[in-house]
């Protein structure tokens, strides 16, 4: 595998990781995610519904996707550790994406409920990726107490803002002992390579796709948008200046008006 | 003996088990994909076939739906 996303110690040749949400159906879904090329997709956990025709789990299989249980619609570290232990038991991972919410309108995560919510899970065997705000200091923190990855936000979940604090983002990536895994507010292709750009390890996104007019080609525009930004990255962007830099030599440029002093740059 | 079986009050009998009751909404008896909380803690699918009731006790069956 060239150049794979290692979480926890297992390799995903996709940096790219789907959130489940917002698919109008099933079928949209399972095409969203071939098309993906994912290989770790969302699922929430929710009271079964009688007569519920086909399942979450079995699109997932068949795109090859393995699951990551969230703690979605969770607002204290209580109720997110329930939660987790739910999913555990239910879907026999020990790998949760830790959502603690602070707000039901900005869904910005609770730093606080997040963080002590974090250490549970930890000690409790879990492998933790946290949601997380795009803190330079709670990144760290999360990190320290043992979380596989930290998951800073771009903007608000669903928002399709893309990224509005790319100097915190930096400062994270500069420090992270963990991979770091842009999570949430992604609302186009470029956003998604920006990410990568920047030097995230991975981009986890839903609404960008599963809401698209065309889910499963948006899907395929992420997927390549991630491998992009990721090849740029380890490319290594040209510096920016503010003025010109000829990439054509003025060296042996014809003399055409017979005046050898009068060459005029070109591009 | 009435249990609250996510959110609705159900009649069972006084014997009832969790895999009973989770047999009876038509889910796999495996158990797979599926997890149950009593009274709001986890019971653990080894678990559920010793698991009887106690009355108004609060039974959340859960499986995987699309998020996040």
């Amino acid at each position: 595998m060239d150049d794979p996303l290692v979480i926890a110690g297992q390799s995903f040749a996709s940096r790219l990781v789907m959130g489940t949400g917002g698919a109008s159906s099933l079928e949209a879904l399972e095409q969203a995610l071939r098309e993906s090329g994912a290989e770790m997709a969302t699922v929430a956990l929710r009271r079964t519904s009688p007569g519920a025709r086909g399942s979450v789990l079995d699109v997932l299989d068949r795109a090859g996707c393995r699951v990551l249980p969230n703690t979605a619609g969770c607002f204290t570290a209580r109720d997110a550790v329930r939660t987790a232990r739910l999913a555990r038991e239910a879907f026999q991972t020990d790998w949760v994406k830790l959502e603690v919410i602070g707000d039901d309108r900005t869904l910005l995560p609770d730093a606080v409920e997040l963080r002590e919510a974090a250490e549970t899970l930890v000690d409790d065997g879990f492998t933790v990726l946290p949601y997380t705000n795009d803190d330079p200091v709670l990144a760290r923190q999360l990190a320290e107490l043992g979380c596989a990855a930290v998951m800073p936000l771009g903007s608000p979940i669903g928002s399709g803002m893309g990224i509005r604090n790319p100097y915190n983002l930096r400062i994270i990536l500069e420090r992270a002992t963990v991979p770091v895994i842009l999570d949430a507010g992604i609302g186009t292709a470029s956003d998604a390579a920006m990410a990568m750009e920047l030097g995230c390890d991975g981009v986890l996104l839903a609404s960008a796709v599963t809401r698209a007019r065309e889910p499963a080609v948006m899907a395929r525009a992420m997927r390549k948008a991630v491998e992009a930004g990721r090849l740029a990255a380890r490319a290594g962007r040209i510096p920016r200046r503010l003025y010109a830099e000829a990439s054509t030599p003025f060296e042996g440029l014809a003399d055409l008006d017979g005046a050898q002093a009068g060459a005029r740059p070109g591009g | 003996m009435t249990v609250v079986v996510n959110g609705t009050p159900t009649e069972v009998a006084s014997d009832a088990t969790v895999a009973g009751v989770v047999a009876g909404l038509g889910l796999p008896v495996s158990g797979a994909g599926i997890a149950v909380a009593l009274n709001g803690e986890v019971v653990p699918r080894s678990a559920w076939a010793s698991t009887g009731f106690g009355e108004r006790d609060r039974l959340e069956v859960l499986g995987a739906s699309q998020g996040g």
